[in-house]
């Protein structure tokens, strides 16, 4: 006697089975997905914050420059060049200085972008129609923040001077021009853009190796659960961020090796200031930035956030920190948002250290900025990695 | 069976009231525990009854929001990081680095505990292991039986003087747990002492002593013999041929409902039945007195245990967020 066959259970079959199959698919990732409130907030959020960030902050035409006027002349024409400068749309005059070679430090330390020189005998020379020298440097690290703005210097000067010079002096006002605007590049003077980017990459190549690496090694081990048995050892807290930091700083040296030796081979950027010093200060930054990925690691759930974590820190990163975009080109929140980001602060020393030859004077308040970064972010890395499970 | 453990000696796990919230729930709920030096003590229970949170708070790696205790003489609030030095913790999922050898994984937990010899060590210890020759093998690509010998392995490298396996032989051969049975015990002959979880009622069977734990609530406590006695269980196991020739087996889901049955379980063709009352469980299987022969047994570890579980109350489920 054979066994009754039994009524089928399925009640699709062929093409409407295969839709069935996929739409139970379909739910089963919708609702993983969900259960992951850490991803669907930062899938939503994300784009928003990101349009909201970089679409108001990103200009390639950088207005409202930060400009110095060191002022060496006493005459009203030199009053009047300096009004004219601030009433142009393109500079900010943040300080107008009278001592001799204060506008050159300004300039040097990124205060100011461009430095206005009002010559000794100015006022003098003008009267008589000698053409002065009116000279303008520029901050041309960043070729591109530079540019137009140069071009709009002549024209401001030109039309101020031509309100004072009136009655017998208005013949001054015509020909070549009363005065004769001397352009002078700093840092880099043929405007190369690699010159740069390069240094540049460096900080970015590092932040996103230290960031990301570490912040995926920490959770790795808690995903994979070996987390638990190391919190079982006596191994402390602090000895396992120690122990999974210093593999990573090689991996970091190895890394700026590389890219300054291609800096110097391939690109021939300058190299004005020390090489020990950019060590100090690549470390520094490389050691924030692994604090920076614990940290991160203590706050994921999962790999997958981490990673997620990491990219939502290296986007701005890449795009606020001055790396991309003319740091001075975007609206002042995002330059405040901009100085918290360790990226921001190395930028500015690798960049100074190799254009500007910075010194360690010069380089100490950048310095000074991501060691109490690191500070910060260690103290809160090693609070959060408890001894303890759950 | 009895350990090497002398009398009147202090226990070396000894905590009180010992208690773990998480959120609103009550995980372990005031939990007392004694076990004695070289003893190996059976920690039982249902799914989510708290064995592991237990465990984790015996061994440093939670902090109990109630209770006291000492573990090896050391306060288990203030005193962790001793604890964490002489105590060997398996946990339930293989937790050693898949990517490393075998050997490189030993190495790693010689070297966080700072023992001497570590070279030699490790090589006896791979010996002890049968592993000798497969030093170099990557740890993740050990069977499921190796790999729990392995964990076993580097627990108690450091040679502790507490071992906590967390349901050490779940989806291990029978084979493979013979032999890791073996080891324990060897282990505890040596002085060491044994808290293991386990769902396996041969397992429990083979420790010293028990304790069952549901739903966060020590519910029995003592040796086999005890726990069995302090149930006051009767059992009757009753087999034969009912008129229509079913088996005694298919009579469990009647008559479980019938009063003074506490639970009534197929065995094979047998059915076995208990209840905390012998007159009502003679009553109760009355209606088969004829066709089924009914004889008193031993009520079993089993039986203690679903009963005592159904008693308790279940506080375990999560509702997804």
């Amino acid at each position: 006697m054979t066994a009754p066959r039994r009524a089928p259970l399925r009640a699709t079959s062929g093409r409407r089975a295969v839709v069935q199959r996929i739409l139970a698919m379909i739910f089963k990732e919708i609702r993983q997905m969900t259960r992951d409130r850490g991803t669907v907030g930062m899938m939503l959020a994300m784009p928003l914050i990101q349009l909201m960030i970089f679409g108001f902050a990103i200009n390639n035409d950088p207005r409202a420059l930060p400009m110095a006027v060191e002022v060496n002349d006493v005459s009203p024409f030199a009053r009047s060049v300096v009004a004219a400068l601030r009433n142009t749309s393109y500079y900010r005059v943040v300080q107008v200085v009278d001592t001799p070679g204060e506008g050159e430090r300004l300039l040097s330390q990124g205060e100011v972008q461009f430095v206005v020189t009002v010559p000794v005998d100015f006022g003098r020379d003008l009267v008589r129609g000698a053409r002065p020298q009116l000279l303008v440097t520029a901050d041309a690290t960043d070729p591109a923040a530079t540019g137009n703005a140069l071009g709009a210097v002549e024209q401001a000067v030109a039309g101020a001077l031509s309100h004072d010079l009136i009655g017998p002096l208005a013949l001054r006002a015509q020909g070549a021009g009363p005065v004769e605007v001397v352009l002078h590049r700093s840092f880099n003077p043929e405007g190369i853009t690699s010159h740069n980017t390069v240094p540049g990459l460096l900080a970015v190549v590092l932040s996103m190796t230290m960031v990301m690496l570490t912040a995926l090694s920490v959770t790795r081990e808690v995903e994979q659960g070996t987390m638990e048995n190391l919190l079982a050892t006596p191994l402390r807290p602090f000895e396992v961020m120690v122990g999974k930091i210093v593999p990573y700083l090689f991996i970091g040296v190895v890394q700026m090796v590389v890219i300054l030796i291609a800096a110097r081979v391939i690109f021939e950027v300058p190299f004005m200031g020390s090489i020990g010093l950019t060590l100090v200060a690549t470390l520094l930054f490389m050691v924030t930035s692994l604090a920076l990925g614990f940290t991160l690691s203590t706050l994921a759930q999962s790999q997958l956030q981490a990673m997620q974590m990491s990219f939502f820190y290296m986007m701005p990163s890449i795009l606020l920190s001055g790396f991309a975009f003319p740091f001075r080109g975007m609206p002042l929140w995002a330059q405040w948002l901009a100085e918290v980001l360790p990226t921001t602060h190395f930028i500015r020393l690798v960049r100074g250290i190799m254009l500007k030859g910075w010194t360690f004077a010069d380089a100490a308040p950048q310095l000074g900025v991501l060691a109490a970064m690191l500070l910060v972010l260690g103290t809160v890395a090693v609070r959060r990695y408890q001894d303890t499970v759950a | 069976m009895s350990g090497p453990a002398e009398a009147g000696e202090a226990p070396v796990i000894a905590v009180r009231g010992l208690t773990k919230r998480f959120g609103g729930r009550t995980v372990v709920d005031a939990v007392d525990l004694a076990v004695g030096r070289g003893r190996i003590c059976g920690f039982l229970g249902p799914n989510g009854s708290g064995k592991t949170t237990t465990l984790r708070m015996i061994c440093g790696l939670l902090i109990p929001d109630g209770g006291t205790g000492s573990v090896l003489g050391f306060d288990m609030l203030r005193e962790r990081a001793a604890i964490k030095e002489r105590v060997g913790y398996m946990t339930q999922k293989f937790g050693l680095f898949a990517d490393l050898t075998i050997a490189e994984n030993l190495e790693f937990f010689a070297r966080v505990h700072g023992l001497d010899r570590r070279r030699e060590r490790v090589a006896e210890a791979l010996e002890r292991l049968g592993l000798a020759t497969r030093g170099q093998q990557l740890a993740g690509s050990l069977s499921g039986g190796w790999k729990q010998r392995l964990a076993l392995a580097a627990c108690v490298l450091h040679s502790p003087e507490i071992l906590l396996l967390d349901e050490p032989t779940a989806g291990v051969d029978p084979q493979a747990r013979r032999e890791f049975w073996d080891q324990i015990h060897a282990l505890a002959a040596q002085g060491m002492t044994v808290l293991v979880s386990t769902h396996y009622m041969d397992e429990a069977e083979r420790c010293h002593e028990i304790a069952y734990i549901a739903y966060g609530r020590m519910l029995a406590r003592g040796t086999i013999d005890e726990v069995i006695r302090d149930s006051h269980l009767h059992a009757l196991q009753g087999e034969g041929r009912l008129a229509d020739g079913r088996g005694a087996d298919r009579l469990a889901a009647e008559i479980e409902g019938r009063p003074g049955v506490a639970m009534a379980a197929p065995f094979g063709t047998a059915i076995h039945v208990c209840g905390p009352d012998r007159a009502a469980l003679r009553a109760a299987v009355a209606p088969w007195a004829e066709a089924i022969a009914w004889r008193e047994v031993e009520p079993s570890l089993e039986d203690v245990f679903i009963h005592l579980m159904r008693g308790a109350q279940d506080n375990s489920v999560v509702v997804a967020p």
